[in-house]
């Protein structure tokens, strides 16, 4: 981990801790404005801007038109000036009215320009599934980010990282997309849907410092060291994962990527090298998902090492299903499968 | 297929629409209503875009046919501004036309021309302050010749050659010069447009006094960032000019295929609530006027003016566009407005400032001028098979700082320039240091 900054340290959730994030920066940054679908006076639908107007008045912080592509592409023209623009993308499957502004555009500034134009950008977007938000509410689209060049993919599991994460993000010259698993915005949701979700004031990492800290990108963080096998996942089914292993002692490295792009590579490799298994965990869909690019990565590296086949525990290659949600999550049942499996051979 | 079961109802009708002429057809646009000189009134620069909506459809004009200048448009530019943009005009003719010739001798893979509509860029790029910022189409390329961007720039990123300073990433034409306040050129459509009114945003909360001025074709005002962008403008009146260059032709697609048949590019900025004007566009004094209109508007905080330029692209689309195999050929010759070059000279041999001499001295002087600067391009190398930047090149700037999975596909790509290019790309330097 890194050093523990001085300030003050506050129970947050995630949402708390994406608000304070934007808060440092807007208020270290003059050039940091927030604009998006119902995040001004309103503070956004999931309350991740709240109270941010009010402190920093409408030209930092303001209402779009119900506009992705209007709201990306002004973000382009807006890093162009020299601003560090942070849209919000009401929910992640809202993105692709603005995907070309951010593959065409945003990504390949710096390269076709040479660097004469650059795109610092962060796109805060709630992703994942877990809220009944049916097929419209809750995908997981990282892997269109990870595939084009140019952005870099954010994905935080808890409010600590979140927090640490944005404020690297939005300091970075490149553009960002942070993701952020809006099914545990309010606690870390094990996947056992019938069961009572804890309040992330339980958790370790909801003890956030008030002020400015970093996470660099590009670092994962093992949330659970183990010798016998290697879970690779991020977001939400960090939690799930966790779950899993808690409940039944199993013996893993539990790897939260953390960031996707640029992807540690080193974390993964030497903690599979160790333990010669592995499990990837996503909740996005299964073909061409980011898993498939991890498998690929560890079997090229780790091919000698590995004692069983790779497993991806995923989504289903369906649309997100509304009232079957829970049938189309991967939860404990579909990761004990898995891990069974892995461990048998 | 399930139809409908009532048959007693008339068969609907799919409207495909298709220009008048096609090759082979003799072109006759003697229906296209042009107004006088003067009949286009100019509103006062702060009028409300409400009480002007009739200009969407009027046509501001200052030069007649004859070269006469007159109206209440006209800029009443001194002949010393007057000159410089015939200059200009004759430097970019020049300049494409050589271009032009270069592609077809191999020397690149790709240009562009903007004959016809050279005013579009020219008067304009005149008309606005040095530091505005352009977010251009591909068609602009009188901008920075009027901004004193070295045509030796051009032409080097046009080969993509060694002194490329876009490195040769981008296809001929796509300049990119933010010490010239003009934006990279995307080469997709439209999507400069919101671009534009981000930035002017951004320059308005600033409490900057730049503006942003911004092109895009009549085909590509179809295009969702087109909507997207003038919704923005609106919303947060942002200093912005929207110029939409109606040339009539979309490659192939005629200005039907764009919506043209029902109403003028102007009036898409209406509902909107833009103020929006329709300018002879190949009168580039009318441009002038119509430019510092809507500049004035955006300085003053009267928002966001969409400009139509109504003109004719004269040439084909691009280097890999025939024209003669969908438009009558004399399309051009027959244009009601002209061309744009000939009316600007006409005039200002009218006014006693110019002559068919001295015109025909410039012309040659800025195809000498030309001719020495390609011939300074053509020693940093021509396309060829390309490769005239180091291999590691291709990996810079995707990111600030090239993570790990780059670098090693860098060192893939410099151990392929050992095993398979090495004669090669060493015979090449060689030819580029002659």
């Amino acid at each position: 981990m890194i050093d523990m900054p001085s300030s003050p340290v506050k129970t947050m959730n995630m949402i708390d801790a994406i608000n304070s994030a934007l808060d440092v920066m807007l208020d270290r940054d003059d050039n940091v404005v927030l604009l998006g679908e119902d995040i001004g006076y309103f503070g956004g639908v999931f309350r991740a801007t709240a109270n941010l107007q009010e402190k920093y008045g409408k030209r930092r912080v303001f209402d779009t038109p119900i506009s992705e592509n209007g709201i990306l592409g002004a973000a382009v023209g807006m890093g162009a000036y020299g601003l560090r623009p942070v849209p919000e993308i009401q929910f992640a499957d809202y993105i692709y009215p603005g995907l070309d502004q951010i593959v065409s555009e945003a990504a390949r500034i710096r390269y076709r320009s040479a660097g004469d134009f650059i795109s610092p950008m962060t796109i805060r977007t709630p992703f994942g599934g877990g809220i009944f938000g049916g097929q419209t509410h809750s995908q997981s689209p990282e892997s269109l980010f990870t595939h084009m060049s140019g952005v870099k993919t954010i994905i935080p599991a808890t409010p600590y990282d979140a927090k640490g994460l944005l404020i690297s993000a939005i300091e970075d010259n490149d553009p960002v997309i942070f993701f952020e698993p809006k099914r545990i915005y309010n606690g870390p949701f094990t996947g056992y849907y019938d069961r009572p979700v804890e309040p992330w004031s339980k958790h370790i990492a909801s003890q956030v410092p008030e002020g400015y800290y970093k996470i660099p990108l590009g670092k994962a963080d093992i949330v659970h060291e183990g010798e016998g096998l290697t879970i690779i996942t991020y977001g939400t089914m960090v939690h799930v994962a966790m779950a899993v292993v808690n409940e039944h002692c199993i013996d893993a490295d539990v790897i939260d990527l953390r960031t996707l792009l640029p992807l540690d590579i080193e974390t993964i490799e030497a903690s599979v090298q160790k333990t010669g298994r592995c499990l990837i965990v996503h909740e996005a869909t299964r073909t061409s998902g980011f898993g498939a690019e991890l498998a690929a990565l560890v079997a090229e590296r780790c091919f000698y090492h590995l004692e069983a086949p790779i497993e991806r525990v995923t989504g289903f290659d369906t649309p997100y299903p509304h009232s079957l949600e829970w049938a189309y999550f991967p939860g404990p049942v579909r990761i004990t499968t898995a891990i069974e499996k892995i461990m048998k051979d | 297929m399930r139809k409908s079961d009532k048959q007693n109802l008339p068969s609907l009708n799919l409207h495909i629409p298709e220009p008048k002429f096609r090759p082979g057809d003799i072109a006759d646009f003697s229906d296209i209503d042009i107004e006088d000189v003067g009949v286009t009134a100019r509103p006062d620069e702060n009028s409300k875009p409400i009480d002007m909506q009739h200009m969407a459809t009027g046509l501001i004009r200052v030069l007649d046919m004859e070269g006469i200048a007159g109206g209440p448009w006209d800029p009443k530019l001194s002949s010393s501004i007057k000159l410089k943009m015939l200059h200009h005009m004759v430097q970019v003719r020049s300049f494409d036309d050589r271009m032009f010739r270069a592609q077809r001798q191999g020397k690149t893979s790709f240009y562009m021309k903007c004959t016809g509509e050279e005013a579009t860029s020219i008067a304009p790029a005149m008309a606005l302050a040095h530091d505005d910022m352009i977010f251009p189409s591909y068609r602009q390329q009188g901008i920075l010749l009027v901004r004193d961007y070295p045509m030796l720039d051009m032409m080097n990123q046009i080969y993509s050659n060694r002194e490329d300073t876009l490195k040769g990433r981008q296809l001929p034409i796509m300049y990119s010069s933010p010490e010239h306040s003009f934006f990279s050129i995307s080469g997709n459509l439209a999507t400069q447009y919101p671009q534009a009114v981000g930035w002017a945003m951004a320059s308005a909360a600033k409490q900057d006094t730049r503006i942003a001025a911004t092109w895009c074709g009549e085909g590509s005002t179809a295009e969702g960032d087109f909507h997207s962008a003038l919704t923005f403008a609106a919303v947060y009146n942002a200093p912005v000019i929207f110029n939409v260059v109606n040339n009539q032709w979309a490659i192939s697609s005629f200005s039907g295929i764009a919506g043209g048949e029902r109403a003028t590019f102007a009036s898409r900025g209406l509902g909107y609530g833009i103020a929006s004007i329709r300018v002879d566009g190949n009168d580039p004094l009318a441009v002038y006027a119509a430019t510092q209109w809507a500049a004035n508007r955006a300085r003053t905080n009267n928002g966001p003016t969409l400009i139509e330029h109504f003109t004719y692209r004269a040439e084909g689309h691009s280097t890999s566009d025939d024209p003669s195999s969908y438009r009558a050929t004399e399309e051009y010759a027959k244009w009601p407005l002209g061309d744009p070059l000939e009316r600007l000279k006409a005039h200002l041999i009218r006014e006693g400032e110019w002559d068919e001499d001295r015109h025909e001295m410039l012309k040659k002087t800025m195809d000498d001028e030309v001719k020495a600067t390609q011939k300074l391009a053509e020693k940093n190398g021509i396309l060829g098979h390309g490769m005239h930047q180091e291999f590691e090149t291709m990996f810079e700037d995707v990111f600030e700082e090239m993570p790990w999975h780059l670098r090693e596909q860098m060192e893939m790509s410099l151990a392929e320039k050992i095993s398979k290019f090495s004669t090669k790309s060493k015979e090449k330097k060689g030819q580029g240091n002659d």
